[in-house]
């Protein structure tokens, strides 16, 4: 039987007393290329945010990789892309080394310094993901599908088990977006990472995914793509609160 | 000229001095810069000017060196660096707005202060614009400890501070203390800036912090090489200022931030030159 990755047992979640996450269930076995879709402020993020510990839900449990969540340390077995990796202060002064060595930094810990294996380690990563030939150029030089590619190689440079990645082709154009799949789809099947993608990008995204989540305030929807695929337009309005038209395109 | 710096043992102070906080000044911009904190810098030096406004009041009042200006100074500097993250804490949504509100508070206490003493003579100019003749052997021994201070705490910390410069959400979502090594980052800035008035004083050290860096900026490929350059902009500034400024018995503040200001417009030039150059190598 495959490990559990993430586990979420009937959590809750509220700001300031308002409900933004009900009895949320589910499970990400080892492996699993998971899809988290719903409408904007559906509580997606939030539920990334919980997940990564940044939040604390009212009730209910979370595990990671085994351990309830207010135990677990191995928190560089979790590489996480964020939404804001798009929102960077452009005008950094940092290489592409420097921004993927930084994937290293709590792991290498406190009054400790890069070795040399962690400098390979960095070019490994870097080259994972395709841009070996940028290493030394500055990140703002870069196009957005390029910076995407280096905040992936930050969060693959510790090794993760986990690769959690929020929203993460917004702003890339289509030909990156495609070979942004296409990197995902080598993670998951040639490294086994298991992935949880939060994305807009239904119609893309069913084709690579596992399984698919989708939540509005709660879980409305959980299972694999040929399910999700085979839910009526009526269905998916229902969940996303509007009209919902699927549109499933090859870039 | 660059003789007499060597001669005198109050120059030597001040060139040594110079050198140090041509070092450590920009090194610590460099964070201060990317971070978008230039103006906390500005803040924590006026709250400085009324730490030094209080020891001169208190040297004036009782006549006696119970606490000297520059390290009631440094105090209040100190101080208010605590005062400063407190406030970023209560007002999250307004960060920038403990700026206003420390500076405002450092210059109404310079002048209740000065008012108290019934006004200075040329010691608080000197702390205004920095002085070639102020730095004593006493002070110069305070700024060598600050330097190794400053130089062991960016070492030690150096991948976690450049890591909650360039994302400080990743930062946290690592386990890195985004909180404390903050804490520690402004406290060190409260410490170079203390150091640094007695040479440049206090109306433009914060340009010591950030206009080298400015310059370095432009022109680095990477964090590293960008703190390399700016260092090496600061100590030029600080070399050729002090040295002009005795020269032309001008203070230092002014010549050294000058200087700083013709690295700048270098740097941009040089900048330019590079993108035409290339731009036009790619159409051609």
């Amino acid at each position: 039987m495959k490990n559990t990755v993430i586990s979420m047992r009937n959590v809750d979640f509220d700001y300031d007393q308002k409900p933004a996450l009900q009895q949320i269930n589910f499970e990400i076995p080892q492996g699993a290329f998971m899809g988290l879709v719903g409408p904007n402020g559906g509580g997606k993020t939030t539920l990334i945010k919980l997940i990564l510990g940044l939040l604390k839900p009212q009730r209910g449990s979370i595990e990671l990789l085994g351990t309830p969540i207010n135990k677990f340390k191995n928190w560089n077995k979790i590489g996480f892309v964020s939404q804001k990796a798009n929102t960077f202060n452009r005008g950094f002064p940092a290489t592409v080394e420097e921004v993927v060595s930084m994937g290293l930094t709590a792991k290498v810990g406190y009054l400790r310094f890069f070795s040399r294996n962690h400098r390979e380690k960095i070019k490994e990563a870097v080259d994972q993901v395709g841009m070996a030939a940028y290493l030394h150029e500055n990140i703002g030089d870069l196009s957005g599908g390029q910076q995407q590619r280096v905040f992936i190689a930050r969060a693959l440079v510790s090794d993760p088990e986990l690769l959690i990645l929020d929203e993460p082709t917004v702003g890339v154009d289509t030909e990156h977006v495609q070979k942004f799949y296409e990197l995902l789809h080598k993670l998951n099947h040639d490294k086994n990472i298991t992935l949880l993608l939060v994305t807009h990008d239904i119609g893309t995204m069913t084709r690579h995914a596992t399984n698919i989540v989708c939540l509005n305030k709660t879980m409305h929807f959980h299972g694999n793509p040929d399910q999700f695929s085979s839910l009526s337009d009526a269905e998916l309005s229902n969940y996303y609160g509007h009209a919902l038209n699927l549109v499933s395109h090859e870039h | 000229m660059l003789a007499n710096f060597f001669q005198y043992e109050f120059l030597q102070n001040t060139l040594y001095t110079g050198l140090l906080i041509g070092l450590i000044a920009p090194l610590l911009g460099s964070f201060i810069v990317v971070r978008r904190l230039s103006l906390i810098a500005d803040a924590l030096s006026h709250v400085t000017l009324a730490g030094i406004a209080f020891g001169l009041l208190i040297e004036k009042k009782f006549a006696a060196g119970i606490i000297t200006p520059f390290y009631s100074g440094m105090g209040f500097s100190v101080i208010a660096s605590i005062f400063i993250e407190q406030l970023r804490s209560v007002y999250k949504a307004y960060q920038e707005l403990a700026i206003p509100i420390i500076l405002s508070g450092g210059v109404g206490l310079s002048v209740v202060f000065i008012s108290l003493a019934d006004g200075f003579n040329t010691d608080l100019f000197n702390y205004l614009f920095g002085s070639v003749s102020a730095v004593s052997r006493s002070d110069l021994w305070t700024i060598i400890v600050i330097s190794v201070i400053v130089l062991a705490v960016l070492f030690l910390f150096f991948k976690e501070l450049f890591m909650l410069s360039f994302d400080e959400e990743h930062a946290v979502v690592s386990g890195i203390h985004a909180k404390r090594i903050h804490f520690l980052f402004i406290l060190l800035t409260a410490l170079v800036i203390a150091a640094s008035i007695r040479i440049v004083g206090v109306l433009l050290v914060s340009a010591l912090m950030t206009l080298p860096v400015a310059a370095s900026i432009r022109l680095a490929k990477g964090f590293k090489q960008s703190i390399i350059l700016s260092v090496i902009f600061g100590e030029i500034s600080v070399v050729a200022g002090l040295v002009s400024g005795y020269y032309f018995e001008i203070p230092p503040g002014g010549t050294i931030v000058m200087t700083s200001i013709i690295i700048l417009l270098a740097a941009l030039a040089v900048k330019r030159l590079r993108i035409n150059f290339f731009t036009r190598r790619t159409q051609q």
